[in-house]
């Protein structure tokens, strides 16, 4: 299997891994959002306790669980790779000046930058809630689930935590709206029919997740008042 | 020493196949233990340098460039043309011998020329093999145009780049011979001198431009492909690095430089905006199907347009003199290019050019404008008409672009035999280097034709004839030749930079271009070249004495790299204006002011100049002595040129 | 003698151009002046009067690479205020004109960066590698004489419009130098998806991407991440679909050649 090794391993390779992990991170987001809508139900978090008690426990999810903690790690470390690579592409002498933004968007050269800091949230939001729920003590609520809802609902209503889900989420619509349509060009899933389509959706894509996402601290912190 | 041309017997259609089967085979086995140099990797050096190494020989070749895909093959737009008759339209290999032979005024070899016309279809097959996207018709076969004046539709392109195409593909082809390790590369290398051993080309000193290393390198035999000697005249179309080196080199180690005099100026160029210009840019000569050609009717008048008193648009309709139509109502616009160069100097002359410095002439396209509208003239002539905005800061939509002619392309080059061997037996130059194929005036899009014909089709089989009869024992640089070659070669350097005088290398070489403009260039006289040719002199004198070169051999030194060729550009200037004065008529591209009809076209004088004059080096600041290679047509009727 | 825009007033300058004096050797930017130039001068014709002043007082000329000075040999190369080929869209270097620029502007000229192009000397770079790729497999095998007649195969004119779109590539190295991660992908595409495209590369389109890739990776170059400036600074605008082209070749060839190695 050395050829495989080889490829996966090649310039492109290494971006094939980015473009496929990353899409399939993608279809993350949209489960969880989708998932997570439940809390905007009126019913005092019954729904979204059930829901997160099926995710916290069914075998299946709990197996496609290191799935997907696969497809984070393998985006991290190919991103790392790749980086350094660049960055010694690069030579020991860089450029005096350099205005790369007249010839480029601004996420698209600061990916690693978004990605870092959708990295740093991601380790917050774990610890807050993920960790919370599969090993600290929640209490339980009225269907003797965990009540993971109180917890984010009281989560979401210090100004600080806001600010951080609010701007996580906008590094990740930035992310995303370079990462989407890139993952279909490093694919080479390109056509003259077709990839206008992929670059609105992903538009699209982009804004409409993290806004769903940003909705949710946001209602709760209004809401209290 | 006689000059054999060495030109097959029998008809004309017969002689190169029957040539081809006549020459003598280097066996299969055998080619590995001969080694060739190329010198030059353009359309010429790189089809040759591949061709021979897929046959099996070792070949080093060598360019001054950082890569071979950067030679000036690369900047020829528009076309290549080939016998093909796709069109039906009645082209054949005859008819393009014939145009060919007749555009070149009655000044080439008729069995070269056929056997051009003949293996011109086997290109645009290997091209197309290559991959080069030539342009397409939409049912998927390859697309022509008319091109030239020519009356059949026989040039291939893509889009204004077919040069580049052709280029590519060639550069594709040795490089994947420089894969397989049958061709040896060396980039910013360049040749410096010729080695010859017992009278036979043995190899070649070269400079690496960028350690200034002096090396020498043995081979059976040294194919020059190293382009023309257009900037000779410093201001011409061709790119700045463009030398004479190599040829020259070659020549005062005795190969014969044949019809130095001819060279080819171009109508339709970008005019020299100032003092500081340092190339002129060709625009295509299809911008004459439709742009009109004019300057003001009165000097008065055209002195207020440069002085900025008057605008293009206040000139009325009647007031403008669409002087090619007006004198030559059959072709108007589209007679060939040294009849259009030639009126539009005299036009300046007269004192009615226009721009600033009143070296131009206007080309117009309102009419096709109005008649056709602005975006049927952006469909065809776009990229050029973008081109010229960026070079001029002028919208040529708005108003008419300025033209004025410039050096092009040079006829003239090493002489060849038949089998492009020159004087020296091992010694072969392909391309525009040789004098071959384009008489005293070369056809559009026949140029890239002559490269790859020469490179692809003609030296695989002549080279190998040489070859055969050559013992293929190893060659070495241990004799005594390389030495002495190789130290002639470091004092010439070492007394470029130790002269330091005060002048550079650009200013000797506007110098000289200046006087071979103005005396050897569109129209030359007895008296100017006579003036030219001590003025030439006087300024080699200087060069030698005034010459400024800083730096050092042993580093990367484009000044030192640039007097260099500027020292052999002086010599060969000096060549062209004894070759102009020798040749008592007009023909082509070589116009005399003595010798024209009536009606100020070229006259040509058949009985006394219906030869190749080749000149023989006789050692420095010594006449070179003239030889006479006789052309017999049996072929073709010589006709005065009409285009009235 | 002056240029067609009598109004064109001449320009004094700084040009803060990167001067190094070989391979192994450091650099460091150094001012220049400049006075009256002309704003009908191209870019390199200004560099030719600031070598020909430097000449004149004994010092060494800046080395720079050119030579057809027509925008299509891809020589030049000068990284000109932190764009490749200078501030104007689709324009090499030697067809940018001074006119782009105002009397008393400061330029500062570096040459490409990228660990795969090393510097020669001041401005001047090393760019065989883009050679050895094409050495690599950048072509088709066939020998002289011996091919197909030309109109034996069909093209569909679209197919071969777009193959030309590729093939004018003038390996100037833009695109490497522009790109954030110095990356080569788009000089690579351009002749995959050229040669992909055309009947006559079809013979060896797997090994051809696979080995041109393989040697683009060995050069050093950094890995495509999409940013777009290569393509934003191509001068002959050689456009991201190639890119595309070439990753689907790759990913086809990997999944289906024959080759284990």
């Amino acid at each position: 299997m050395s050829w495989l090794s080889k490829a996966l391993s090649s310039s492109i390779g290494r971006k094939i891994i980015m473009a496929v992990t990353g899409l399939f991170l993608c279809s993350f987001l949209v489960i969880h959002l989708v998932g997570n809508l439940q809390l905007f139900k009126n019913d005092g978090g019954a729904a979204f306790n059930i829901y997160s008690h099926f995710m916290g426990t069914n075998p299946v999810i709990r197996t496609i669980e290191w799935v997907l903690v696969a497809g984070f790690v393998f985006h991290i470390y190919e991103s790392i790779m790749l980086t350094s690579r660049n960055k010694t592409a690069r030579g020991a002498q860089g450029y005096a000046v350099n205005h790369n933004e007249q010839n480029s968007p601004w996420q698209s050269r600061n990916m690693g930058l978004l990605g870092t800091i959708i990295l740093i949230f991601l380790l917050v939001h774990l610890y807050n809630f993920f960790y919370r729920a599969r090993f600290g003590e929640l209490d339980p609520d009225i269907n003797n689930n965990d009540d993971l809802y109180t917890l984010v609902v009281s989560s979401f209503q210090q100004w600080w935590y806001v600010v951080l889900y609010v701007l996580a989420q906008a590094a990740l619509a930035f992310h995303l709206i370079h990462g989407f349509k890139s993952a279909f060009q490093t694919l080479g899933l390109t056509h003259r029919k077709y990839t206008p389509f992929i670059t609105y959706f992903g538009y699209a894509f982009s804004i409409i997740v993290c806004a769903g996402f940003a909705a949710m601290p946001l209602y709760f912190f209004f809401k209290q008042f | 020493m006689k000059l054999e041309a060495k030109i097959p017997e029998g008809p004309l259609a017969e002689k190169w196949e029957k040539h081809k089967f006549n020459v003598k085979l280097v066996n299969p086995a055998n080619k590995r233990k001969y080694d060739v140099i190329v010198v030059g990797t353009g359309l010429a050096g790189a089809s040759a340098a591949a061709s021979l190494a897929e046959l099996g020989y070792n070949v080093k070749a060598f360019s001054f460039h950082d890569s071979p895909r950067r030679a000036h093959s690369i900047a020829a737009q528009g076309g290549i043309n080939a016998a093909k008759n796709y069109q039906n339209d009645g082209d054949s290999v005859y008819r393009l011998f014939y145009d060919t032979i007749k555009g070149g005024d009655y000044r080439a070899r008729e069995a070269n020329v056929y056997r051009l016309a003949q293996v011109s279809v086997n290109i645009i097959d290997q091209c197309v093999a290559q991959g080069v996207p030539f342009a397409r018709e939409y049912g998927g076969l390859l697309a022509n145009r008319s091109f030239g004046g020519a009356q059949v539709s026989r040039t291939f392109y893509a889009r204004g780049q077919t040069g580049q195409q052709l280029l590519l593909g060639a550069y594709s082809a040795l490089s994947r011979q420089i894969a397989y390790g049958k061709v040896k590369m060396y980039t910013r290398t360049e040749m410096l001198d010729l080695v010859v051993v017992d009278g036979q080309a043995r190899g070649i000193v070269t400079r690496n431009l960028i350690t200034g290393e002096i090396q020498t390198h043995a081979a059976h035999a040294v194919l020059l492909c190293t382009g023309g000697y257009g900037n000779v005249f410093y201001l011409s179309t061709n790119a700045k690095y463009s030398n004479a080196t190599a040829a020259w080199r070659a020549h005062k180690k005795g190969a014969y430089f044949a019809n130095p005099c001819f060279t080819q100026i171009h109508p339709t160029c970008i005019p020299v905006s100032g003092d500081y210009q340092s190339k002129l840019t060709l625009m295509s000569e299809s911008l004459r199907n439709d742009g009109r050609v004019w300057v003001p009717k009165t000097v008065e008048m055209a002195e207020r347009l440069r002085a900025g008193q008057i605008r293009v648009a206040d000139i009325a309709e009647e007031d403008r003199d669409y002087f090619l139509e007006r004198k030559y109502p059959a072709f108007g616009n589209l007679v060939p290019r040294d009849v259009a160069s030639r009126n539009a100097k005299m036009m300046c002359d007269e004192g009615r050019g226009v721009g600033q410095s009143g070296l131009a002439v206007f080309l117009d396209f309102a009419d096709a404008i109005k008649r056709n509208g602005a975006d049927w003239v952006s469909q065809k002539y776009g990229n050029l008409f973008a081109m010229y905005e960026k070079i001029t800061g002028e919208d040529p939509y708005q108003q008419p672009m300025r033209i004025y002619p410039a050096v092009h392309y040079t006829m003239g080059g090493l002489w060849v035999d038949y089998n492009l061997q020159t004087t020296v037996p091992g010694l072969y130059a392909l391309g525009e280097c040789n004098f071959s194929d384009h008489g005293a005036n070369r056809l559009g899009a026949s140029a890239l034709m002559q490269g790859l014909a020469d490179g692809y089709f003609v030296i695989p089989y002549t080279l190998g004839d040489y070859l055969a009869q050559t013992a293929p024992k190893p060659v070495t640089t241990e004799h005594a030749a390389f030495q002495e070659a190789e130290a002639q070669v470091r004092e010439r350097i070492n007394k470029l930079i130790s002269i330091n005088g005060t002048r550079t290398p650009t200013e000797f070489h506007k110098a000289l271009g200046h006087i071979m403009w103005e005396y050897c260039g569109m129209a030359r006289t007895a008296e100017g070249l006579r003036y030219a040719k001590q003025a030439i002199q006087q300024l080699r004198k200087e060069f030698w004495t005034d010459l400024k070169v800083v730096g050092v051999n042993e580093e990367l030194n484009q000044t030192l790299e640039a007097a260099g060729r500027v020292a052999d550009f002086l010599e060969l200037g000096e060549l062209m204006v004894d070759d102009a004065l020798n040749r008592d008529e007009s023909c082509g591209g070589h116009f005399r002011e003595e010798y024209q009809t009536p009606e100020g076209e070229a006259l040509r004088d058949d009985e006394n100049f219906a030869y190749v004059a080749a000149w023989e080096y006789q050692g420095d600041n010594v006449p070179e002595a003239l030889h006479k290679e006789d052309l017999a047509f049996e072929n073709v009727k010589l006709t005065q040129r009409s285009y009235k | 003698m002056a240029g067609n825009n009598p109004n064109a007033k001449p320009m004094n300058l700084t040009l803060r151009v990167w001067r190094q004096r070989s391979r192994q050797s450091d650099g460091q930017l150094v001012d220049y002046q400049v006075k009256d130039i002309s704003p009908e001068m191209s870019f390199l014709e200004m560099l030719d009067v600031l070598n020909e002043n430097l000449l004149h007082k004994g010092e060494e000329p800046v080395a720079f690479d050119h030579d057809c000075r027509e925008g299509i040999c891809g020589s030049c190369n000068l990284f000109i205020n932190g764009r490749a080929h200078g501030p104007e869209p689709g324009t090499t270097t030697c067809q940018l004109h001074m006119r782009k620029f105002s009397d008393g502007d400061t330029i500062v000229i570096e040459p490409w960066r990228a660990a795969a192009f090393p510097v020669n000397k001041d401005l001047s770079v090393d760019r065989s590698a883009f050679d050895r790729i094409i050495q690599a497999g950048g072509y088709v095998s066939v020998n002289t004489g011996g091919v197909p007649d030309a109109n034996e195969i069909p093209i569909p004119k679209n197919i071969a419009d777009r193959a030309f779109d590729a093939a004018t590539c003038i390996g100037c190295g833009a695109c490497v130098a522009a790109c954030k991660n110095a990356s080569a992908m788009l000089f690579v595409s351009a002749k995959v998806s050229q040669l992909a495209l055309l009947p006559q590369g079809q013979v060896e389109r797997k090994t051809r991407v696979e080995n041109m890739v393989a040697q683009m990776d060995k050069e050093g170059f950094g890995a495509c991440s999409n940013i777009g400036s290569c393509a934003a600074e191509c001068p002959v605008g050689i456009s991201l679909e190639n890119i595309a082209i070439l990753n689907r070749e790759f990913l086809n060839a990997k999944a289906t050649s024959n080759n284990l190695a």
